[in-house]
């Protein structure tokens, strides 16, 4: 059986890729869907979900259509996602493998500094660098990524220290391949797939993160954000609920979808190693 | 013993080093921030410019950079983390006020999902592969997949608003003028929600932990042994497969900390818990650059020493840990 074919063999993970292509069509089209800004004022304040089909699930305090706000919303949530989990795979392999390559004082040092970064933790790191530098997109991506390095590093290192042991690299070496180019081409591509299968739970737990930050007003204020949004609605909690509760689903489902299609693409990667 | 002692020791030096660290960042962020703690000041008091002047001879920071970092070390070196200008007191004891409502919090979140969350996952890993594994491990995902500051609204909507069985949020009712026992239960009735939000999360990570162990110990020789000798099979779950399945949930408990404390700052501003998580968010929100070190520095020593207590009943629970640093 292929790859392909093992991820599609269970419901749980054909739910996380369906949840997830949907998601991504609704991020890419939300200009279209929802023409303009969607914080722009679209109706009377507090309207009720599911009572005028212009404004399907109401609005909020402002007046402001929830249904283009959490479609615009996608586009922060996977933007910083993605963006933040490239960022830290970037980051940690290249620290793991150099750790791992170099070793000695060089590799003590660079892993202590790793250590220092798991000891700090990541949210309350997060929060002290979006406060210090200024909340923006970038900003809290980096953020992010500034904690969710390590996991990343650890395991490249790791799989550098048994890589670099094997006969192939050995071979290598004798035929006077430069140490680099060893690094770089017999060594990094075979310690990525078990980097790789971390990045489900670093992209979920990076718009966790991010949805959290927006919480407590450290997001881009400029964009509109689910952890905003429920910021927003948490002041009516008690008379309109639906305004922190629409977003809040929109996140789980999301998040949800990240981790059942991650857990589906990591098993398939493990069954096509195992027979090739 | 001297096991013990030597693992502590080499521990405690790994500590040292990754404590180094965490200071030389936090100095580097204090830098980095905009304004030093003077402007902070005379923004919140009022002040001329001889006073600006004057305040910076006397807290040292018209100094160069790495005057300023030994000073800063030197400071720390005694315990003091400066003055919180938020507060107009020294950090220390802010921290230290705080700080206990934090560690009830972590430390009852910590009980709550390892406890449930373990016999659970003895519950899905007895029957690998069953309806009630899949069902337990599904439901979990979706559990870990909920932001726990949004949990924390809901379970205000449904507990305290809709069904007003419990407080909206404080540590304790104000001005009651409780002592003793009828404290700690007023205390108790509040920390229920914040606790639930916290600990529910943090629940599918012992769960699937200890499924996936169990799974693993299933495949062993031993357990056939078991089994061939007739024993019932409750007690081989329980007596065999369990329990040498707990040691990585465990380990899980001291790294798990430094998320747990984390995912506390949300949770403590969602049900205004005095603790160092909302003060975390309230130096961000006054500009209180240092106060914010200080917290962040005390809880990289929190997390250090967490994990060190953990090492340590490690080497006690099992005779391989830090056989190696003894023998050589």
């Amino acid at each position: 059986m292929s790859g392909l074919a093992r991820f599609f063999r269970k419901p749980e993970t054909v739910a996380g890729g369906l949840i997830l292509a949907v998601l991504g069509a609704i991020a890419l089209a939300a200009p279209a869907l929802f023409p303009g800004d969607p914080q722009a004022i679209a109706g009377p304040p507090l309207l009720p979900p599911f009572r005028d089909w212009a404004l399907p699930l109401g609005t909020d305090r402002l007046g402001r259509d929830m249904l283009a706000e959490l479609v615009h919303g996608a586009r922060a949530s996977l933007a910083v996602g993605l963006a933040a989990a490239a960022a830290s795979l970037v980051a940690g392999v290249l620290v793991g493998t150099l750790a791992g390559f170099a070793g000695g004082l060089a590799d003590e040092i660079l892993m202590r500094l790793t250590d220092a970064f798991q000891t700090v933790p990541g949210f309350l790191l997060a929060l002290a660098f979006v406060s210090v530098v200024g909340p923006s997109l970038s900003v809290v991506v980096a953020a992010i990524a500034l904690s969710a390095w390590t996991g990343p590093a650890r395991i490249a290192r790791a799989e550098v220290l048994s890589i670099r042991e094997r006969d192939y690299v050995a071979a290598a070496r004798v035929a006077g391949m430069h140490p680099l180019a060893i690094a770089l081409r017999e060594i990094l591509p075979n310690a990525l797939p078990p980097v790789m299968a971390l990045s489900s739970i670093i992209v979920a737990g990076a718009i966790l993160t991010e949805a959290a930050l927006s919480f407590l007003g450290l997001g881009d204020p400029n964009r509109v954000t689910w952890g905003g949004m429920i910021a927003e609605g948490r002041a009516v909690l008690r008379s309109a609920p639906s305004l922190s509760v629409f977003p809040g689903i929109a996140l789980v489902l999301t998040v949800l979808g990240v981790y059942l299609a991650g857990e589906g693409a990591v098993e398939g990667a493990a069954a096509r190693r195992g027979l090739s | 013993m001297s096991r013990a002692l030597l693992l502590l020791r080499r521990r405690l030096v790994g500590s040292i080093f990754v404590l180094a660290i965490v200071v030389a960042g936090t100095f580097l962020l204090l830098e980095a921030s905009p304004g030093d703690a003077v402007d902070a000041y005379i923004a919140s008091t009022g002040g001329d410019a001889g006073m600006i002047e004057l305040l910076r001879q006397r807290w040292g920071l018209d100094q160069s950079a790495l005057t300023r970092l030994a000073n800063y070390v030197w400071a720390l070196g005694h315990l003091d983390l400066g003055l919180s200008v938020a507060f107009s007191r020294p950090i220390r004891d802010v921290i230290l006020e705080r700080l206990p409502n934090t560690l009830l919090l972590m430390g009852s979140a910590t009980a709550l999902s390892f406890a449930l969350g373990t016999a659970l996952g003895i519950v899905a890993g007895a029957r690998p592969g069953s309806f009630g594994d899949r069902a337990l491990s599904i439901g979990s995902l979706a559990l870990y997949a909920v932001p726990g500051f949004w949990l924390g609204l809901v379970l205000i909507i449904v507990f305290a608003v809709d069904l007003r069985w419990l407080p909206v949020g404080g540590i304790e009712t104000v001005a009651s003028a409780r002592t003793g026992l009828a404290r700690a239960a007023d205390i108790a009735v509040h920390l229920v929600l914040p606790v639930a939000a916290l600990g529910f999360i943090y629940l599918a990570l012992y769960l699937r932990m200890m499924r996936a162990g169990m799974a693993e110990v299933w495949r062993m020789d031993f357990i056939l042994a078991a089994r061939a000798r007739g024993l019932p099979r409750r007690r081989i779950v329980l007596a065999h497969v369990a329990r040498n399945a707990l040691l990585p949930p465990v380990t899980m408990l001291g790294l798990q900390s430094a998320q747990m404390l984390g995912g506390s700052v949300v949770i403590e501003s969602v049900f205004a818990v005095p603790g160092l998580g909302r003060l975390a968010q309230e130096a961000v929100g006054a500009r209180d650059t240092p106060l914010l070190m200080g917290i962040i520095l005390t809880s990289a020593v929190l997390v250090l020493a967490i994990n060190l207590a953990v090492d340590i009943a490690y080497a006690f629970l099992d005779p391989r840990v830090g056989a190696d640093e003894a023998a050589a």
